[in-house]
């Protein structure tokens, strides 16, 4: 019998909530703003034996994912967090423990990369490893992020995927910030979740594994080409997790969660916390007849292009909305997986890219209503102007 | 006294069919510690000679479970299988005791790993970390390292017509290591064997972290005829340059005092290639300086070991 209580949390604490759940043989931890109030909540639940876990409270980023990667080859269930310059300093093991195989869940609370140093909310951090082998998964609540962070145990460590999970939410505006989350009983996540006990792990002593040997120009291809067949097949992996975990909670779980698209005239592709903002706005206009829809990325890798595609060909303008920029690029990321997807369609939208809320600029109404404004005007031009622009920020 | 004969006979843990090179002290020191426990054992290997050459996918001289991370962070990697280990235990999942090793060189050990390895020890986890110490960057191609001695050529220690190899002293990492007051902290050479021996057992045996450095000479970076190994880290302990000792919970013992044989430095440095230039009549205050320092550790050790 599953049961379910509201409870008032933050962002963060729904992480640690569900790591506590979870209960993974080791945690290996270093801090940084925004993420650090995971680990204060772990940390407390270590201190009243509330968890079994080895919590190994490190001496830098480095050292969190190293000690991850350690833990995880030695065949436990292995879990870190992190933020911004904290997932820059870990990035050489970030693609370490990606193309290891090892299904390592990190909770990243999106920060704004240095420099300048900024503390605040932005995705050039997960954004910029998006290519390191990870699975990326983006919540727009904490509750999502809850549920995201649940499924992705699941995720990374079924043997057809072995792949680690990046779990990302918005820093402050969603690790900081107090909303009324459903939260599933003990029980219910230990058996979703199910025992975990390594692949080839170090510890079974007796069948001596090497992990992590030199591999040259006469095998790393292949083991490259196995690591983009695992990203491929996790798809229907992850919708049918998805699936499974959906009916439990009475939601419905998708790569794109689509609102108010089906007779779309403009819609806004947007990840994370700005989708709250969006669809409020839609609603808005919805009220004054416009035609507007909002579609949600909680899967960014492995990106699914045909089912984007196959959600968004119809519509006439859709806008995408970046939290980072990639520097001399044609647009954002997410800009050029959607670009990317519809390219070879014959009906396709026209598409506009926004980046926005760099360095935790703040995403107001405003925008959210200004950006549905000029897809109206690029729709009833047929011309898109300026396919990059920049919102809310000072010229 | 170990009994070699007997250790021979014991089952290998890195096996043949690596590809050091030919003389390479590496592999028998390597053979030598993991014969000092009869536990099995986790090898975590940071980046390296050792680590290059003995996993050559899809080949694997190893018998015991390795891993390999990075560079920098092998202490963090076994301090990672440690935790996991305790873990597993802790839930019945597993029962037996098993050992956690690090081999890493000076490269990974004094400069790049230097925090990952400060930290482990902090934590105190239950792992022996020997530092295979060759003195420099070997396998990028012989580069100085903060290991490498005092007036030591390498390709970033050039010797020209102002500077004359490496300006600086070597690090002494065992001290920094010691002040950490892990419970058990030795320096060793492959040319005393009993003595390595007794400390890679004493590592294993302590509770807590262990730290072992090892002086590992190298062929092609020191530059002498390959056969010569063991001769070479012989004269590095009787000019007292590499001192063995030891520091059990805070004591130290000295455990090999050449007394009236200590033979002065230049003994040993005439012996390697990349010391040549100091055998020039105008090089020679560069000997003397390298002669004082040495003796100047060499007396605190002495000093350290009497109390």
């Amino acid at each position: 019998m599953v049961k379910k209580v509201l409870k008032a949390l933050t962002g963060a604490e729904c992480v640690a909530e569900a790591m506590r759940q979870i209960n993974p043989d080791v945690v290996a931890a270093y801090p940084i703003t925004p993420q650090t109030p995971i680990m204060h909540a772990f940390s407390q639940f270590v201190a009243d034996g509330k968890v079994d876990t080895e919590f190994v409270t490190v001496e830098s980023e480095h050292s969190a994912m190293s000690a991850t990667v350690g833990a995880s080859a030695a065949g436990s269930r292995a879990m870190t967090a992190t933020s911004s310059n904290g997932l820059a300093l870990m990035w050489e093991v970030v693609h370490i423990a990606a193309s290891t195989r090892l299904p390592i869940v990190m909770n990243v609370v999106n920060r704004a990369l240095s420099g300048p140093i900024n503390i605040h909310c932005d995705h050039s951090d997960s954004m910029g490893c998006r290519d390191a082998g990870w699975i990326q998964l983006y919540s727009e609540t904490g509750e999502e992020a809850y549920h995201n962070t649940i499924m992705a145990v699941r995720i990374a460590e079924h043997p057809d995927v072995l792949l680690p999970v990046m779990v990302c939410q918005d820093g402050f505006i969603t690790s900081h910030s107090v909303e009324t989350s459903e939260i599933l009983d003990d029980e219910t996540v230990k058996n979703f979740i199910g025992e975990h006990n390594g692949h080839h792990p170090l510890l079974k002593t007796e069948n001596p594994v090497t992990v992590g040997p030199l591999d040259l120009f006469d095998y790393y291809f292949e083991h490259k080409r196995q690591q983009l067949d695992a990203m491929e097949r996790a798809k229907p992996i992850i919708q049918s997790i998805f699936d499974e975990f959906g009916a439990i909670v009475g939601r419905k779980i998708e790569f794109f969660e689509p609102y108010m698209l089906d007779d779309a005239e403009e819609a806004v592709i947007c990840l994370s916390s700005s989708c709250g903002t969006l669809r409020h706005v839609v609603d808005e206009l919805r009220k004054q007849g416009r035609k507007v829809g909002l579609l949600k990325v909680r899967v960014f890798r492995p990106f699914d292009q045909n089912k984007l595609a196959e959600m968004i060909r119809h519509i006439p303008v859709v806008g995408v909305m970046d939290r980072s920029a990639s520097f001399g690029a044609f647009g954002g990321p997410v800009f050029m997986e959607v670009r990317n997807a519809i390219a070879d369609e014959s009906q396709k939208p026209l598409t506009v890219n926004y980046i926005y809320g760099l360095g935790g600029r703040e995403f107001t109404v405003e925008q959210a209503k200004q950006v549905f404004d000029e897809l109206r005007q690029v729709r009833e031009s047929g011309n898109p102007g300026i396919k990059v622009r920049t919102l809310g920020v000072r010229e | 006294m170990v009994n070699l004969r007997q250790l021979a006979k014991k089952e290998e843990r890195l096996g043949p069919g690596h590809r050091m090179c030919p003389g390479c002290p590496q592999t028998m020191i390597v053979r030598l510690v993991t014969k000092a426990t009869d536990s099995p054992v986790v090898v975590a290997n940071a980046t390296g000679c050792l680590e290059v050459s003995t996993t050559i996918y899809p080949f694997s001289a190893w018998r015991v479970p390795w891993i390999h991370n990075a560079f920098e962070n092998s202490a963090a990697t076994i301090s990672g299988v440690e935790a996991a280990y305790k873990a597993l235990k802790k839930k019945g999942k597993i029962d037996k005791d098993v050992k956690f090793l690090v081999f890493a060189g000076d490269g990974g050990t004094y400069d790049i790993g230097l925090q990952s390895l400060s930290g482990a020890l902090e934590r105190g986890h239950n792992f022996v970390y020997v530092c295979l110490d060759n003195e420099g960057y070997m396998n990028t191609g012989i580069q100085r390292s903060s290991a490498t001695p005092f007036g030591a050529w390498t390709n970033t220690s050039q010797v020209g017509s102002i500077l004359k190899g490496k300006q600086e002293f070597k690090k002494d990492l065992t001290s920094v290591v010691a002040s950490h007051h892990i419970p058990y902290v030795a320096q060793a050479s492959p040319s005393n064997v009993q003595d390595l021996f007794k400390k890679a057992k004493k590592a294993f045996e302590t509770e807590g972290p262990a730290f072992i450095n090892v002086l590992a000479p190298c062929v092609p970076g020191w530059k002498y005829p390959s056969e010569q190994s063991m001769e070479i880290a012989r004269l590095a302990v009787d000019s007292c340059f590499w001192p063995l000792y030891e520091i059990e919970n805070g004591k130290y013992t000295l455990n090999y005092d050449p007394g009236e044989k200590k033979i002065p430095i230049i003994k040993w440095l005439e012996k390697q290639k990349r010391f040549r230039h100091l055998l020039k009549p105008e090089n020679q205050h560069i000997v003397e300086k390298l002669q004082q320092h040495v003796d100047a550790m060499w007396e605190n050790i002495k000093r350290l070991s009497e109390n």
